[in-house]
């Protein structure tokens, strides 16, 4: 290790991945925002023959947004505060510094692997981990490499104690390379059927219900080891980096922690109640769902108290705005989720546009927002300038909530009144209304939703324009600010 | 008995089982702060104080050093 005399933390391979978190988040933001349209005017679903059908967009949309924006902005800060939090630079390894390097030219390459296959209609067919198997070898690869550089810093560090967001951090990384190996087990299907079948197409090796438990353990802890252990590491760094607040209770943390690991990865059941997996199995879903909100509104309710004493920095900087908007967010979705968990709930809820409704409003209040406030934390810092324009900073976090509320509320209504029209019966016990009567009164509602996907992207572009603006021709500074975020 | 059912109280049993060790681990964070054993408190100063230049909350080195000379 060299001595500590004129070193920097180096953030060549932050800046890197943050350049793909904007990219990829406007490319998945902008299929999101097609397909939400495909569903309210089908006619668009034949812009581009075969390429533009929402079975061939869906799965871009989700597989971007999740491996594409927000996996590399975990990378991104993680390149970025990882160091800090170690007190340790990349510069000190050469060995570190290459792995860096290595894993995102990788991940870049399984970007392109992934967006080609996936544009060509190659698919595995399972939720959120459709990519063919040569993909699946290149993404525990990836991984694999991130874990290296992980555990390099960790073997580096000056700072003896690991801070709780590099919990979340390690958590992130051993979940998903569990769940990820058992769910993509997988055999091509040219050995399964004698030479008919084809190389690059693949099926599970488990079967039926079994298959779909595996399925929705990894589907519901992507959820968990992606949108929310990895994004309360972030908030526990850049909300107290920000404001000058330390964590209100860091003990508080700990245990939010452990109870977080405990019981998220029992949860994943509830996407298969009513169906054919052992009773006891969707019992143990719903009733761990339920507990689940302990864990997560311990640590919801621990960012908000970081604030305590502090409110004034709500009106005076919108980069607390996002991160405060976030949490509140994540206390909303996750009391949502389990009360989506509850079996009677369920049984109206299931299948409906509430689920999406759901999601959303936890990606995009939650984990877009944090993951943007977070880039937008790092960039003075990483390109030593201002952030470009606070107004369009603040119009931003206007627009886009905006955007989550009309997505949300329009898909509560939809999804309920959906779930309410498939159930209803008249005195005879007949269906009282055909699939196509529920279309024809969602349309409404899925127009809405195109409109907020509208306004997100937009507020994505004002985004990427301050990033930009802020990346080549800001103010240069000539200190490293210490809390608050300069901006012009 | 058949297998599923085993599973089921595997499940619930190994359940009670994590439920004692987290309030296990929550008594601990406590009494050890209250017997002055430990401060948890300090640990959220590492991200405050995070320049390179900064004095880690608790030294690696230094600390290393101490259970060498424990040794």
């Amino acid at each position: 290790m060299q001595s500590n005399a004129a070193l920097e933390y180096d953030y060549t391979v932050a800046k890197l991945f943050t350049y793909t978190t904007i990219l990829f988040g406007f490319v998945g933001m902008l299929i999101g925002t097609l397909i939400a349209s495909q569903l309210a005017f089908p006619e668009l679903n034949y812009l581009f023959g075969e390429y533009g059908t929402f079975s061939r967009l869906r799965p871009l949309h989700t597989n971007i947004v999740i491996f594409g924006f927000t996996i590399s902005g975990v990378f991104a800060t993680f390149y970025y505060f990882g160091q800090r939090v170690l007190k340790v630079s990349m510069a000190e390894s050469k060995f570190v510094m290459f792995i860096g390097k290595l894993h995102f030219a990788l991940y870049v390459l399984l970007a392109v692997g992934m967006v080609i296959s996936l544009f060509l209609g190659m698919s595995s067919s399972k939720e959120y981990a459709q990519m063919e198997w040569p993909l699946d070898i290149l993404t525990v690869v990836v991984w694999v490499l991130w874990g290296v550089a992980m555990f390099g810093l960790i073997g580096m560090r000056r700072e003896k104690a690991l801070y709780i967001s590099l919990w979340y951090y390690i958590a992130c990384f051993l979940g998903v390379a569990m769940l990820y190996l058992f769910n993509n087990m997988e055999i091509p299907t040219y050995f399964a059927t004698e030479g008919l079948g084809s190389i690059m197409h693949s099926v599970s090796m488990y079967s039926g219900t079994n298959d779909a438990l595996v399925q929705w353990w990894w589907g519901h802890n992507a959820v968990a080891f992606v949108f929310t252990v990895p994004i309360v590491g972030m908030i526990y760094y850049f909300l107290p980096k920000e404001s000058g607040q330390a964590i209100y209770s860091y003990k508080l943390s700990l245990l939010s922690f452990w109870g977080l690991m405990f019981v998220y990865l029992w949860a994943g059941s509830h996407h298969l109640l009513w169906s054919t997996v052992p009773d006891w199995m969707q019992t143990m879903g719903s009733v761990f769902s339920i507990v689940l909100i302990l864990p997560s509104w311990g640590s919801a309710i621990n960012m908000l108290l970081t604030m305590k004493g502090e409110w004034n920095q709500l009106t005076d900087n919108p980069l607390i705005k996002f991160m405060v908007l976030a949490s509140t967010f994540y206390m909303l979705s996750t009391l949502e989720g389990p009360i989506q968990a509850i079996k009677s709930v369920n049984a109206i809820a299931h299948f409906t546009d509430w689920i999406p409704g759901h999601v959303h409003d936890g990606v995009l209040g939650w984990v877009s927002f944090m993951i943007m406030a977070g880039l937008f934390h790092m960039a003075p810092r990483m390109f030593k300038r201002e952030i470009y324009s606070k107004k369009l900073m603040e119009a931003q976090f206007w627009l886009q909530t905006t955007a989550v509320v009309l997505y949300f509320t329009s898909m509560w209504i939809a999804g309920i009144t959906q779930g309410m029209m498939w159930r209803a019966v008249d005195e005879y016990g007949n269906l009282m209304y055909s699939f196509i009567d529920t279309v024809t009164v969602l349309h409404p509602y899925y127009a809405i939703r195109a409109l907020a996907g509208v306004l997100f992207l937009t507020g994505f572009v004002m985004f990427a324009y301050n990033m930009i603006k802020t990346m080549i021709s800001s103010r240069e500074l000539t200190e490293e600010p210490q809390f608050k975020s300069p901006m012009a | 008995m058949d297998y599923r059912a085993l599973q089921g109280y595997g499940s619930f049993f190994m359940s009670l089982f994590l439920v004692v060790m987290l309030y296990g681990y929550i008594v601990y964070l406590y009494r050890s702060e209250k017997k002055g054993e430990r401060d948890f408190e300090k640990y959220g100063n590492i991200a405050l104080d995070d320049e390179i230049t900064s004095t880690p909350v608790e030294d690696k080195s230094a600390s290393e050093r101490l259970e060498e000379e424990d040794k």
